[in-house]
């Protein structure tokens, strides 16, 4: 799976960190991981808590030590390196700016460390001061700043000795919703600008389709799947991937004939049709999860045209949308959504008998 | 259940309503300051008597000031404390460091019981200990001087000024060092632009500590101290012996004086805003 190129800005090679004595007694953090992140890439580690993604992160940065596997930064092996002798930088998850300096005290921290002449930092500091739009605030003290400032000063500080690497740990979970969309966008727009590679970790998966270019699901240890947000999206692997992110309707199936990279299935539910399956297909049986989201469900007029019908148990409404959750024979609930477009929809209520098709192509078949 | 919670916070934890709270709290006042308003009271009497109040003056001072046995005993303080505090403050920040920043390792909470020793053993143990212990250096050696009454003070000092500073170096937010590692500083960087600033208010609460402790102590000071050794709370001691002059009184007074001062610093410099956490 990974490419195994010198161009790989970091190249992660059957990595596995153990906190503890050995596999049995200890805690797996992270458990024999390859993963190669190219350069100039927006990529992001998305996961629930302790998953291992911030360990990931932490043996990129150097702050821990592997206890199996190697990690290549260009190509170069970083191992033995400790944290100031490798040429990457991080936003820590609450900033950790130096509350004795000033904002561009901060920000020149890393180039007086990188014994830059005075001359040279300046020109740097107020560039980077300009990238994220706090020009003004360069003299005060990092705790006169709002979290969004600081959030910031952070990011100015670890871009300014321009590491090939960026590794950015939640840096937005402290934000409320408004700025924290806000600065998404920034982000996004600075690592365009910069053309660093940036390694993202979240556990929001909403933040991780928005600004990503690649993905990686990982939990206990293990990397799930890796892929651009429309395939973590559209076809997950496996069936925490597809419950981790968004939301998804999982029903029973059973394998009719297979063909490469798609499957006929028929649903408990009724219908039969054309279905993706995962890349590890060999391991799987006849009795299978298949997904399908509930934006590719829709309402139909007639039993005809109709794939699955059911009753409705419940409605509810978020601003932007309906969700409605169907009852269906098999005594699945299927969850359909709609968007919201005016007062046409409230034909819809509890207790009615729907008639609902799927979208074409929206069938996924999950591995575990 | 937060309702609830706040409740019985509001009921239970403000004693301030319990029955007898406030004459309880103005007996222990009493008892704890009464002492001491009488003895800087009789400090400013004119008269020789320590009971008997007369006249307003600053005579006893003056006299003090003037007593050659007093300023003698007040320069070995001073400089028994003051190089006592600078040495343990010293090791205890280097104490300090070895025990909040290495990775745990066996022996570590025996290494901090090893520097909290000399609050847990009786100061008259510590004291006969280092006694013999001095005795038998001098016997070897033949060197004799100052420098024993100072080593003696150093050690006890030490976990008087480890305190604060470990306070201080738990309470500040590891990330900190880390970002500093991260930006290319070596360790020795680390510390001198992160660490060390960040650490600076612990040190001089834990230095001012130290050289209160120092230039109060009796116990040990009494067994350890040689000819012409005497400290102030000694040569008070000594004076004390012969019955009770308002002179004491006086120098008893700027004592505290010195102290009250110098535990208020602590207290600043303690509750500073840059705590080294966001």
């Amino acid at each position: 799976m990974p490419e195994q190129t010198a161009e790989a800005a970091i190249d992660v090679r059957n990595t596995s960190k153990i906190y503890g004595r050995d596999r049995e007694t200890g805690v797996v953090a992270l458990d024999q991981v390859s993963l190669a992140i190219r350069d100039n890439e927006f990529f992001t580690l998305l996961g629930p808590s302790g998953c291992g993604k911030t360990t990931l992160l932490r043996l990129i940065a150097g702050f821990e030590q592997p206890t199996e596997g190697e990690i290549l930064l260009f190509g170069e092996h970083l191992e033995g390196l400790p944290p100031y002798k490798r040429p990457v930088n991080t936003v820590f998850q609450h900033y950790a700016l130096f509350p004795h300096m000033t904002v561009a005290e901060n920000i020149s921290f890393g180039l007086e460390m990188l014994e830059k002449p005075a001359a040279e930092i300046k020109p740097v500091v107020d560039e980077v001061l300009g990238l994220v739009q706090m020009q003004d605030l360069a003299e005060r003290k990092t705790d006169q700043l709002s979290g969004g400032q600081q959030q910031r000063v952070a990011l100015a500080r670890a871009l300014a000795p321009r590491p090939k690497v960026l590794l950015l740990d939640e840096p937005l979970s402290a934000l409320d919703f408004k700025l924290r969309k806000e600065m998404q966008v920034e982000l996004k727009r600075l690592q365009h600008e910069t053309g660093i590679t940036f390694i993202f970790v979240t556990h929001d998966q909403e933040e991780a389709l928005a600004m990503s270019d690649r993905v990686a699901v990982m939990r206990d240890g293990l990397i799930l799947q890796v892929g651009d947000p429309n395939e973590i999206y559209d076809r997950p692997a496996k069936r925490f991937v597809a419950d981790f992110i968004g939301d998804i309707n999982i029903l029973r199936a059973r394998i009719q004939n297979r063909d490469g990279t798609r499957a006929r299935v028929k649903l408990e539910a009724g219908y039969e049709g054309e279905a993706g399956l995962p890349t590890d297909s060999q391991d799987l049986g006849d009795e299978v999860s298949v997904a399908i989201r509930p934006e590719q469900l829709s309402f139909v007029g007639g039993a005809i045209e109709a794939d699955l019908s059911g009753s409705i148990q419940h409605v509810s409404y978020f601003g932007s949308g309906f969700d409605y959750e169907i009852l269906m024979p098999s005594g699945e609930t299927l969850t359909l959504q709609l968007q919201n477009r005016g007062a046409d929809q409230h034909d819809y209520a509890i207790g009615d008998e729907v008639h609902i098709a799927i979208g074409s192509n929206s069938m996924q078949i999950l591995s575990d | 259940m937060a309702e609830m919670a706040s409740a019985r916070a509001h009921k239970g934890i403000d004693l301030k309503h319990q029955p007898g709270f406030s004459q309880i709290a103005w007996f222990c006042i009493v008892v704890l300051y009464a002492p001491i308003a009488v003895l800087v009271l009789f400090s400013f009497n004119q008269n020789r008597s320590v009971t008997v109040w007369t006249e307003f003056s600053f005579d006893w001072y003056v006299k003090a000031a003037q007593n050659e046995g007093i300023q003698h005993a007040a320069w070995i303080s001073l400089e028994v404390a003051f190089v006592a505090m600078v040495v343990s403050t010293i090791l205890a920040t280097m104490a300090a460091l070895v025990t909040t920043r290495t990775p745990p390792y066996r022996g570590l909470n025996l290494a901090v019981a090893a520097i909290n020793q000399p609050l847990m053993v009786p100061e008259v143990v510590t004291a006969v200990a280092t006694l013999i212990f001095f005795a038998i250096i001098k016997q070897a050696t033949g060197v004799t001087g100052i420098g024993y009454l100072i080593a003696a003070h150093t050690a006890f000092c030490i976990p008087f000024a480890y305190m604060p500073i470990r306070a201080r170096l738990e309470d500040m937010d590891l990330s900190l060092e880390q970002a500093a590692a991260d930006l290319y500083a070596p360790p020795f960087k680390v510390f001198r632009r992160v660490t060390l600033p960040l650490l600076m208010p612990g040190i001089m609460a834990g230095a001012m500590l130290a050289f209160i402790v120092s230039l109060d102590d009796v116990i040990i000071t009494l067994f350890v101290a040689g000819p012409g050794e005497t400290t102030l709370p000694l040569y008070i001691l000594g004076q004390i012996r012969r019955g009770v002059t308002p002179e004491i009184n006086a120098v008893s007074t700027v004592f505290l004086g010195i102290s009250v001062i110098l535990v208020t610093l602590i207290f600043f410099f303690g509750t500073d805003k840059n705590k080294g956490k966001q």
